[in-house]
C-alpha cells in the first residue's frame, strides 16, 4: 500500500534538501530574536534618554547654583531668581520617612497575614482588595484626602493631640486639618500595598522546613513567625526601602494635602510643608524663563537620582534575598 | 542488504556535566517498529530526543556523534533541525494536544504553519491523519470543539495524526501508551503495527511485554549504553547478556 | 510555677500578636471602602445625563465631563498603541531568550524603570517633546506609554513562561521553527495572562495625572488634533477638587467617581478572565 499522506502533494513543497534552502527559517528566528531585542532594549534607551534629557535640562541651573541648589533654602523666582531646593528636600524626606514608620509595621501584619495566618482561599480575597488600593489613583487620594480625612483628623484626632499634648512643641501651633502629618499618612495608605505584596511573596517562599523546626521545638505560633521574617530579613528590608522610593515619588495626593508652604522646617506636626514633586506638578506649567525651569528640571533629576538609587538598591537586595530563600529550599 | 533508515555512530550525549548516553551505534532499518527499553534513567527518552534534535532544545544539553538519516548526518553544520523535525516526528509520553485549538486545528496547525493555505487540501490532510489513527468516526462532528475535551488515548491518538499530518518518514514514540488505561493502549497498538507499512517508527517503553508484542527490533540500554540490540525474537527468547536476560525477566528495574 | 508563668505569657504575647496582624488587616481595609463608599456617594449625587454629554462649563454655565471621557480614551488608545508592542515584544524576549545576557540586563532596568515617579517621567518627555512640539495629547501619549511598558513587559513575561514545556515540544517537534512558534503556539495559549497584563497597565495609566498634567496641561475643549491637548478624568479632579464653585467641585467627583468604576471594573474583569484559566 502507497502512503495515502504522501500522495498529496499539493501540500507544500518536499524538501529533498536538509538545509534550508532559502535560509528561511534561520532568518525568521534571527529577525524575532533581533526585533524582540530591540524592543526590548528600548528599556534602557528610555532610562539613558531620561538622564540625558534631565541633566541637559537642569544644566543651565546647575551652572548657576552648583551644589548650592541642593543646600540653598531660598525659592525665589519672582525677584532675586534664586533657587534652593534644600525644604523641599527635607519635606519629602521626612514625609517619606514618616509614611513608612506608620506603613511597615501594617505591611508586616498584612504579609504575615496572607502568608502565614490566613487560609489560602480567604487570603486571595483580601489580596485582591490590598490590590485595589493599590490601583486607585493618587488624585482620588487626594480628593478623599481634602473633604475626608482632613475634617476627620482635625476635628477627632489633631485637637485632642493639642489638648492633651500641646505643652510639647511638635503638637502646637495652629490647625489647618492639612499638612505634612496628614500627607504622610495618605503616603502611608499608598505604599502599604507595594510594601506588603512583596512581604508576602518574600514569606510564602521562606521553606516549610524552618516553620516545622520552630514547630517541633514547642515554639508559639508568633515565634515562628519571628523566625520566618528574621529568615527573610534582608527582603524585608529591601521591600522597606522600595516602599521609600514610592513615597518619594508620589505626587498628586500630596500636592492637593500637604499645603504646599516652601519652609525649612515646620514649626509642628500640623503645620505645612513642600515636596519635590509637588513644586514640579504646580510650577512647571507657570515657570516664565528659562532658569526657573531649568531649577524646576533640576529637582525632577535630583528625584530621578535619589528614586534610580533607591530602586537599584532595593532590587539588588530584593532579588538576592529572593534567590537565597529559594536557594536554600533546593538544597 | 536494506540501506538503514538510521543510522547512529558514536553517539554521545550530555546534561551540563552529566554524561547520559555512552557511545551509542546502532542501525534502524525502514518499515519497521524499533523497540527501546530499559530501566528508567538508563537514557532511552535521551537517545530518542537525539534523533530529531529534541534534546539540544533543553539548555545545557549536548550531543556528540553521527546520526545519518536518509544518507545525511543530522548534526552536520548548515542542516536545519526544523526540517529534521518535519521528516522524524515525535509523540510524547503525556497526550499534549494544544488546548486552546480545536480539533481540526491540532492537526492542521503544523500543515497552517507551513503555508498551506488550501482549505480543501488542508480538510484532506486532516480527514486523511485522523483516519489513519481510528480517529475520524469519533470525532468528525466535532472537529470545532477543543482536543482538551477527548478521552487519554483519543488525546494521544490526535497527537499522532497531528504528527503524521506534516508527512514524517520516521515517527518517534516516548512511551506513548504510560498514561493511557489497557483499552487505548491495544488500539494505539495496532496502530503503530498498521503505521509500519508507510513509516518507521521508534518506540521507547517500559512495559516489556509491549515491546515484545509490537517490535520488529529490541534495543535494550542500561546506564546510557547500548547493551544488546537485535530482532526481538531473538532478544527475548534468546539473549546474549546477562543483563538483559535479567531485565527481561524482571530481575531488576 | 516560674516555668508556667513564662508559659502563659508566651502564650498571651502570641495571641497578642495574633490580634495585631489580623488588626493591620482591617486598618488597611478601612481606607479603601472609605474611598470607594464616598467616591461612589458623592459622584452619584451629582451625575445626570447632562454631566455625561456636555463638555467642561465656563463661570456660571452647567457642564460635564464628555470631553474629559473622550479626552482620556485618546489619551489611553495612544499610548496602548505605543507601549504595548513595545512592552509585548519585551516581554517575548525576556521569556524566550532567558538564558540571553541581554535579558538579565533588560529585567533589571525594566523593574527600576517601574520604581521611577511618573511625575519624573512627565518631565523627561516635557524636556524631550514638549519643548519641541509643544503641550499635546501624543506628548501625554509617550509619557503614559514609558508607565505602561515595563507592567506589559512583566506580565508577559510571566505569562509566557507559564505556557507548559510540553506545548513547545510538541510544536518544536512538528517541525517548526521558533518564529512561528511564538506567534501561534505560545502567545495563543498565554493570551488570557497577557491581556490581563495589559489591562492592569491601562488601569494604572487612566488614573495617572501628574505625567497628564507636565505634557498636556489642563484643557476644556474637545479634542483638536494630536499635537493639540485634550481634557483628562483625573486632571478634572485635581483641578476642580478645591474649586471655588459647587457645580465645579462637582466635575471633580464625578470624574473620580468615573474614573473608580473604569478602573474596578478593569479590575473585577481581571479576575474574572484569570478564574477561567485553562492552567
Amino acid at each position: 500500500m502507497r502512503n495515502p499522506l504522501r500522495t498529496t502533494h499539493f501540500f507544500y513543497k518536499l524538501n529533498t534538501q536538509y538545509s534550508s534552502p532559502l535560509k528561511w527559517h534561520i532568518t525568521g528566528d534571527s529577525l524575532l530574536k533581533i526585533i524582540s531585542a530591540l524592543f526590548a532594549s528600548s528599556v534602557l534607551l528610555f532610562l539613558g534618554l531620561m538622564v540625558y534629557e534631565l541633566v541637559n535640562g537642569s544644566w543651565l541651573s546647575i551652572q548657576t547654583f552648583g551644589l548650592n541648589f541642593l543646600i540653598g533654602t531660598k525659592w525665589d523666582p519672582a525677584i532675586s531668581q534664586v533657587f534652593g531646593a534644600l525644604p523641599l528636600i527635607l519635606g519629602t524626606t521626612v514625609t517619606s520617612v514618616i509614611a513608612l514608620l506608620i506603613s511597615v509595621p501594617i505591611s508586616l501584619g498584612i504579609g504575615l497575614a496572607l502568608s502565614e495566618y490566613m487560609p489560602k482561599k480567604f487570603g486571595f480575597a483580601i489580596s485582591f482588595l490590598v490590590e485595589l488600593l493599590a490601583a486607585v489613583p493618587s488624585v482620588i487620594y487626594g480628593l478623599w484626602g481634602i473633604y475626608v480625612l482632613i475634617p476627620f483628623l482635625r476635628d477627632h484626632v489633631y485637637l485632642y493631640l493639642r489638648t492633651f499634648f500641646g505643652f510639647i512643641p511638635i503638637f502646637s501651633g495652629p490647625i489647618y486639618g492639612g499638612g505634612f502629618l496628614t500627607a504622610s499618612i495618605v503616603l502611608a495608605i499608598m505604599v502599604i500595598p507595594t510594601i506588603s505584596s512583596i512581604l508576602r511573596d518574600l514569606f510564602s517562599a521562606v521553606p516549610n522546613s524552618l516553620r516545622e523546626a520552630m514547630i517541633a521545638l514547642g515554639a508559639t505560633k508568633w515565634e515562628t513567625v519571628k523566625a520566618v521574617v528574621s529568615y527573610a530579613r534582608s527582603g524585608v528590608i529591601g521591600a522597606v526601602i522600595l516602599g521609600f522610593g514610592r513615597a518619594v515619588g508620589e505626587t498628586m495626593a500630596v500636592t492637593m494635602i500637604i499645603g504646599n508652604k516652601f519652609q525649612v522646617w515646620p514649626s509642628s506636626l500640623f503645620d505645612a510643608w513642600y515636596t519635590m514633586s509637588a513644586i514640579i506638578a504646580n510650577e512647571l506649567l507657570e515657570a516664565t524663563y528659562d532658569l526657573y525651569v531649568s531649577a524646576l528640571i533640576n529637582i525632577a533629576l535630583v528625584l530621578l537620582f535619589v528614586t534610580l538609587v533607591i530602586n537599584i538598591l532595593s532590587r539588588l537586595i530584593v532579588w538576592r534575598s529572593i534567590r537565597l530563600v529559594r536557594g536554600i529550599v533546593k538544597e | 542488504m536494506v540501506v538503514p533508515k538510521i543510522k547512529v555512530e558514536n553517539l554521545n550525549a550530555w546534561f551540563g556535566k552529566k554524561h547520559v548516553l555512552k557511545n551509542i551505534n546502532m542501525e534502524i532499518k525502514e518499515n519497521t517498529v524499533t523497540a527501546i527499553i530499559g530501566p528508567s534513567g538508563c537514557g532511552k527518552t535521551t537517545f530518542l530526543r537525539c534523533l530529531n534534535r529534541m534534546h539540544e532544545i533543553i539548555p545545557g544539553a549536548r550531543v556528540s556523534g553521527k546520526v545519518i538519516f536518509n544518507g545525511i548526518n543530522i548534526y552536520d553544520k548548515g542542516v536545519d533541525p526544523v526540517i529534521i523535525r518535519k521528516k522524524i516526528g515525535m509523540v510524547f509520553q503525556k497526550p499534549n494536544p494544544f488546548p486552546m485549538m480545536s480539533i481540526y486545528d491540532n492537526v492542521a496547525i503544523g500543515l497552517k504553519l507551513n503555508g498551506v493555505r488550501d482549505k480543501k487540501a488542508l480538510d484532506t490532510a486532516v480527514r486523511q491523519s485522523l483516519e489513519l489513527v481510528n480517529l475520524w468516526d469519533e470525532v468528525k462532528d466535532d472537529l470545532n470543539r477543543s482536543g482538551a475535551n477527548l478521552s487519554g488515548g483519543q488525546q494521544q491518538r490526535l497527537c499522532i495524526a497531528r504528527a503524521l499530518a506534516v508527512e514524517p518518514e520516521v515517527l518517534l514514540m516516548d512511551e506513548p501508551c504510560s498514561a493511557l488505561d489497557p483499552i487505548s493502549t491495544a488500539k494505539i497498538e495496532a496502530l503503530i503495527r498498521r503505521l509500519t507499512e508507510n513509516y518507521t517508527i521508534v518506540i521507547v517503553t517500559h512495559n516489556i511485554q509491549q515491546a515484545a508484542r509490537i517490535s520488529d527490533y529490541t534495543a535494550f540500554f542500561y546506564l546510557g549504553e547500548l547493551i544488546e540490540y537485535g530482532p526481538t525474537k531473538q532478544i527475548f527468547e534468546n539473549p546474549k547478556h546477562e543483563l538483559t536476560r535479567k531485565y527481561i525477566m524482571g530481575e531488576f528495574g | 510555677m516560674r516555668k508556667l508563668d513564662h508559659y502563659k505569657f508566651r502564650v498571651f504575647k502570641d495571641h497578642i500578636m495574633r490580634f495585631l496582624v489580623y488588626l493591620s488587616l482591617v486598618l488597611v481595609l478601612i481606607p479603601l471602602f472609605s474611598i470607594l463608599y464616598e467616591v461612589v456617594k458623592r459622584g452619584i449625587s451629582v451625575i445626570s445625563l447632562d454631566f455625561f454629554i456636555k463638555p467642561t462649563p465656563t463661570v456660571g454655565e452647567e457642564g460635564g465631563i464628555a470631553n474629559a471621557i473622550q479626552g482620556t480614551f485618546i489619551t489611553i488608545g495612544l499610548a496602548s498603541l505605543i507601549g504595548v508592542p513595545i512592552g509585548l515584544m519585551s516581554g517575548i524576549f525576556l521569556s524566550e531568550y532567558n538564558e540571553h545576557k541581554l535579558s538579565v540586563i533588560v529585567r533589571f532596568f525594566n523593574d527600576v524603570l517601574s520604581g521611577i515617579p511618573s511625575i519624573v517621567i512627565g518631565v523627561f518627555i516635557y524636556t524631550l517633546i514638549v519643548r519641541s512640539i509643544g503641550f499635546s495629547v501624543i506628548a501625554a501619549a509617550f509619557a503614559l506609554a514609558i508607565i505602561m511598558i515595563p507592567i506589559v513587559t512583566r506580565t508577559t513575561e510571566e505569562a509566557l513562561k507559564l505556557v507548559p514545556l510540553s506545548l513547545r515540544e510538541a510544536a518544536i517537534a512538528l517541525g517548526l521553527p521558533r518564529w512561528k512558534i511564538i506567534p501561534t503556539i505560545v502567545l495563543r495559549s498565554a493570551r488570557k495572562t497577557v491581556v490581563t497584563g495589559i489591562l492592569l497597565s491601562i488601569a494604572r495609566i487612566a488614573g495617572e495625572s501628574a505625567p497628564i498634567l507636565v505634557t498636556m496641561g489642563y484643557w476644556r475643549w474637545w479634542f483638536a488634533g494630536l499635537d493639540r491637548p485634550v481634557a483628562n478624568l483625573a486632571l478634572n479632579v485635581f483641578i476642580f477638587a478645591t474649586s471655588p464653585f459647587e457645580s465645579w467641585r462637582a466635575l471633580a467627583w464625578g470624574s473620580a467617581l468615573v474614573l473608580i468604576l473604569i478602573i474596578l471594573g478593569i479590575n473585577i474583569a481581571v479576575r474574572i478572565i484569570m478564574r477561567e484559566k485553562s492552567w
